[in-house]
């Protein structure tokens, strides 16, 4: 490490900038693997262009990845980089409004030419025209570096340049003195068969790290000690592998084989190619033809006794909606995953928004009531997605999980669970003794109905989607039968609310404000309440992870306070939601629809701005 | 191969408690019929059948079979049946549908199953209408039909379901019409025996909506000149004296009289079910005077769940992950001791 001081920092947020095919989402997973070995706290979160490849040297091919990493906890990938490194003049563009004057900024000089900001919409030379003498900024030609490193291997060029995400890489290493072992054994499985590119990217990799040394790239190296955890056994996680895995572990916890059906949509599709890779669990992933088949095979698999579920994200529900109707006439456990992006239509594909909840809620026709949770953060998506079996399975009715882009392409340290440790699942299914059974016949409490899977000898009978009779299940258009029917669906999903935890409080358990969320901006809102607290503002946070039902408490809790702020990724649904079904109290709201989670700071500010 | 039990099945086992209700006189009192019939002889347990169906007329038949049933949505029973098969390849699934539900609302779904080959068995109740709905043009129609929907004739060019079936790579094509109960009959024990994706289409009578529109095959004095039922192994011929038969002329099939131009006995084609090449059975697909009834493919191939079943069993032999708890442990982590 030479003779440079090294300094302790709490907390550290990195944005990697570069064009999408400069390699930033594997340089920003590959910082944050390092870091987490190291003990650190981590939140990260990827940003990446709709298209597959976008102009190149343009703002819109622009492909980002933050992480933010500290010796506390942190709970979001942080609201501004203090370390921007810029692989080219678009990404200087697309990220200098985020960065804080004083920051430090790594740029690499070779693709600043005339051409490349030009491209990338500057009027006139960024590094030269005084747009950055408020920042700290590194100029390294990483890219000839690179080449020169990398001379007489005897590698093609395209090759040679490809490894310049190493030599970045190997200099944010020195700057935040990090060893260089874990990035190793990743290149090394990474690029078993090919030795020589292997070589390429170590070399590449040591090469920047020399470089950053030599050139004392700071004042003084930084480091950021292990975190305060939770002991255990830990693995950094991605929301949408936390999700599959949910799913994987209450398959294995029940016995029961896990079908998922399936149509590819971003982005939700890594759910689908998680599960996958895990035929030998007796998982069966289907990738079905479109969206209603990934549905309407999964109620299928359900009936005929698999842990059944689908996944999409939003115009995927969308289609799926008449088939969910189905599910809950027919009452069959189905759990269905609607990943979040920004709508409407296509919108905005690879953004995050929580714009779905309604869809979730009330996107059928009829009076269709299903249980609808959402995860807060990437590894709470295994905690949901399992609990989003257990829900189905134990009151035999459909269950929507509402994820979002932000924790689903995010990652988080999870606190690894084992099979045994988890809450057991009791599928409500009919007994062989039970006598008389009836397809409609139901559980006294939960109001579920026994199921019975095809294979069952002298337990022969229909479902479909023609109203049942409250019994026999066999089809009837009684005008009685019919209200008691629509009532019961809707009271099977209520009856949930006595299985499901009561709505905590952190912060403030009373007082002047609580500040009221649901799903993926959980660790936004409770960071942004932790600051508060330190300014001597307290004031409480309530997150939803259950929506309907709402937690049983949840008037209880909102009257111990005189305000309360509901803050969402849309323009206003939950609030909407907790006006219909709590009407007595009074509400504030605070929406964000830009397809970007909230920043800290913008949560703060109108804390603040109530509180004064 | 039937076991003791299921040979004790009569007919009368398979009809529920349900009361059945299509229209006084429509063929699918007939097809019902058959079908509980059939089922005592594709030796599987009761309880080990399930009816699949999507929307319309036909679709309330899984209520009629006492068998396990699920009536879905309108179009999506081939992804219904899929889930139910995937999730337990032990079972016999059939699939109940009609013109408008297979071939327009769920023509996806209903090619891609195909396509797939999962084992399913598919009734395709042809009737050239919509009926519950009451009297629209479906996409089997015949040009220039008048129907409720079609005031001046349609103008849209009908689907040949069998066309489309072999078309989507399917490897089980029969025909029949509701008019003939014992064909019907062997012709689903042979689409159960098939295993993989077989579609039976049966010309079916709407009585109400479109009366007669395959009389000029099935009614009495027809049947015998427009009706070529054709069998594995044996000549194709027809006519009230079995004096016709389908001959190759180029590239085209042609009806030819034996004894006449020269042509004899030996000069008609005989039909090979099994032919692995389409080509043949796609033209007798096509034929519409006559119209071939019968198993007209039935060509063996790897079935969907068994190649996903073999995968499973690799990945089972290969892998190092015994349990959830194994892949959750791989890879990279990190151990926080407690201070
Ligand atoms: S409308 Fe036609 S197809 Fe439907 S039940 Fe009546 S006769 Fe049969």
């Amino acid at each position: 490490m030479g003779a440079t001081a090294v300094q302790e920092l709490d907390k550290v947020v990195i944005k990697f900038a570069g064009d999408s095919g400069d390699g930033m989402q594997l340089t920003g997973t590959q910082f944050t693997g390092t870091s987490a070995l190291l003990g650190n706290d981590i939140a990260t979160f990827p940003d990446y262009p709709a298209e597959i490849r976008a102009p190149q040297g343009t703002v819109a091919g622009v492909s980002g990845f933050q992480v933010h990493i500290g010796q506390t906890h942190i709970y979001t990938p942080g609201d501004q980089p203090d370390v921007l490194v810029a692989m080219n003049a678009a990404a200087l563009k697309a990220n200098i409004n985020e960065v804080p004057r004083g920051k430090t900024i790594i740029v690499d000089t070779d693709n600043f030419k005339r051409k490349d900001w030009e491209k990338a919409g500057f009027e006139e030379d960024p590094l030269e025209s005084g747009l950055l003498k408020d920042y700290h900024v590194i100029e390294a030609p990483i890219t000839s570096l690179t080449r020169t490193a990398l001379e007489g291997m005897g590698l093609d060029n395209k090759s040679i340049t490809r490894s310049k995400n190493m030599f970045a890489l190997g200099m944010v290493y020195w700057m935040f003195s990090r060893p260089l072992d874990y990035t190793e054994r990743f290149l090394k499985d990474k690029f078993a068969n090919k030795e020589l590119i292997y070589e390429a990217n170590v070399k590449a990799l040591k090469a920047g790290y020399n470089y950053a040394e030599t050139i004392e790239a700071l004042s003084s190296a930084f480091t950021v000690l292990p975190a305060d955890m939770e002991p255990g056994l830990y693995k950094n996680i991605m929301g949408n592998e936390a999700t599959a895995w949910g799913f994987l572990a209450a398959a294995e916890k029940t016995g029961k084989e896990l079908f998922l059906g399936s149509y590819p949509i971003t982005p939700a599709s890594d759910i689908l190619h998680e599960i996958s890779k895990h035929k030998h669990f007796g998982a069966k992933a289907f990738q079905a033809e479109d969206e209603i088949a990934g549905i309407t095979s999964a109620i299928g698999a359900a009936f005929a006794g698999d842990l059944a579920i689908t996944t999409t994200s939003g115009p995927g529900l969308a289609l799926k909606g008449e088939a969910l109707g189905l599910a809950v006439m027919t009452e069959l456990p189905l759990v269905v995953v609607d990943v979040q992006r920004g709508g409407p239509s296509t919108g905005l594909p690879t953004k995050t928004e929580q714009s779905d909840l309604m869809q979730a809620l009330y996107g059928r026709n009829g009076e269709s009531p299903v249980i609808v949770v959402a995860a807060k953060s990437p590894a709470h998506c295994f905690d949901m997605a399992y609990t989003a079996a257990k829900l189905a399975l134990e009151h035999v009715t459909p269950v929507v999980l509402l994820t979002d882009g932000y924790v689903a392409n995010g990652s988080q340290p999870w606190r690894i669970k084992k099979v045994e440790d988890l809450e057991p699942i009791v599928p409500h299914e009919a007994s062989k003794n039970m006598l008389n059974w009836q397809p409609y016949e139901r559980d006294a409490n939960t109001l579920a109905r026994y199921m019975v899977y095809p294979g069952t000898p002298g337990y022969e009978h229909r479902v479909g989607g023609l109203e049942k009779d409250h019994l026999t299940g066999n089809v009837s258009y009684d005008p009685q039968n019919h209200e008691e029917m629509v009532k019961t669906r809707e009271e099977k999903v209520q009856r949930v609310a006595d299985y499901i935890p009561e709505l905590e409080v952190e912060g403030a358990q009373e007082g002047e404000l609580l500040v009221v969320g649901w799903g993926g901006t959980y660790g936004s809102l409770t960071t942004a309440v932790k600051q508060c607290e330190v300014q001597n503002r307290p004031v409480g946070h309530a997150h939803f992870s259950y929506i309907k039902p709402l937690p049983k408490n949840t008037a209880e809790v909102f009257s111990r306070f005189k305000k309360i702020l509901v803050c969402e990724l849309n323009n206003g649904q939950f609030v909407k939601y907790l006006r219909g079904e709590l009407p007595q109290f009074e509400y504030l709201q605070y929406n964000k629809i830009q397809g970007l989670p909230f920043r800290v700071a913008e949560i703060t500010r109108e804390i603040k701005k109530i509180l004064l | 191969m039937a076991t003791t039990e299921t040979q004790e099945y009569t007919y009368k086992d398979f009809a529920s408690d349900q009361e059945v209700r299509w229209c006084p006189g429509c063929g699918d009192y007939a097809i019902l019929k058959a079908v509980q019939r059939a089922m005592p002889e594709i030796g599987v347990k009761k309880e080990n059948i399930v009816f699949v169906s999507g929307i319309g007329c036909s679709s309330r038949f899984p209520y009629y079979m006492n068998t396990y049933g699920f009536h879905g949505i309108h179009g999506r029973a081939p992804a219904l049946a899929t889930g139910v098969k995937l999730a337990n390849p032990e079972l016999s699934v059939w699939e109940i549908t009609g013109d408008g539900d297979a071939l327009a609302i769920g023509g996806n779904h209903f090619i891609h199953a195909i396509r797939r080959n999962v084992d399913l068995n598919i009734l395709l109740f042809n009737n050239k209408i919509y009926g519950l709905t009451k009297g629209q043009f479906s996409p089997t129609t015949d040009l220039g039909f008048k129907t409720k929907s079609s005031p001046q004739g349609t103008i849209d060019n009908p689907f040949n379901p069998g066309e489309l079936v072999i078309g989507a790579s399917g490897n089980f094509f029969a025909r029949v019409t509701d008019t003939n109960p014992k064909l019907m009959q062997q012709i689903f024990i042979e689409s159960a025996k098939h295993k993989g994706t077989s579609v039976v289409e049966i010309m079916q009578n709407c009585v109400i909506f479109n009366d007669k529109v395959f009389a000029p095959y099935t009614a009495k004095e027809n049947r015998a000149d427009h009706i070529l039922e054709v069998r594995h192994g044996e000549p194709m011929r027809f006519g009230a004296n079995n004096e016709k038969g389908l001959v190759l002329k180029g590239f085209k099939l042609e009806v030819a009289t034996i004894g006449e131009n020269g042509v004899t006995e030996d000069d008609i084609l005989v039909h090979d079910a099994h032919e692995p090449d389409s080509t043949l059975h796609m033209m007798l697909a096509k034929l519409h005077d006559p119209i071939v009834n019968g198993v007209i493919r039935d060509v063996p191939a790897e079935t969907f769940e068994l190649r996903m079943q073999r995968q499973v069993e690799e990945i089972e032999r290969t892998s190092k992950f015994k349990s959830v708890n194994d892949l959750f442990t791989s890879g990279e982590t990190w151990e926080i001791k407690p201070h």
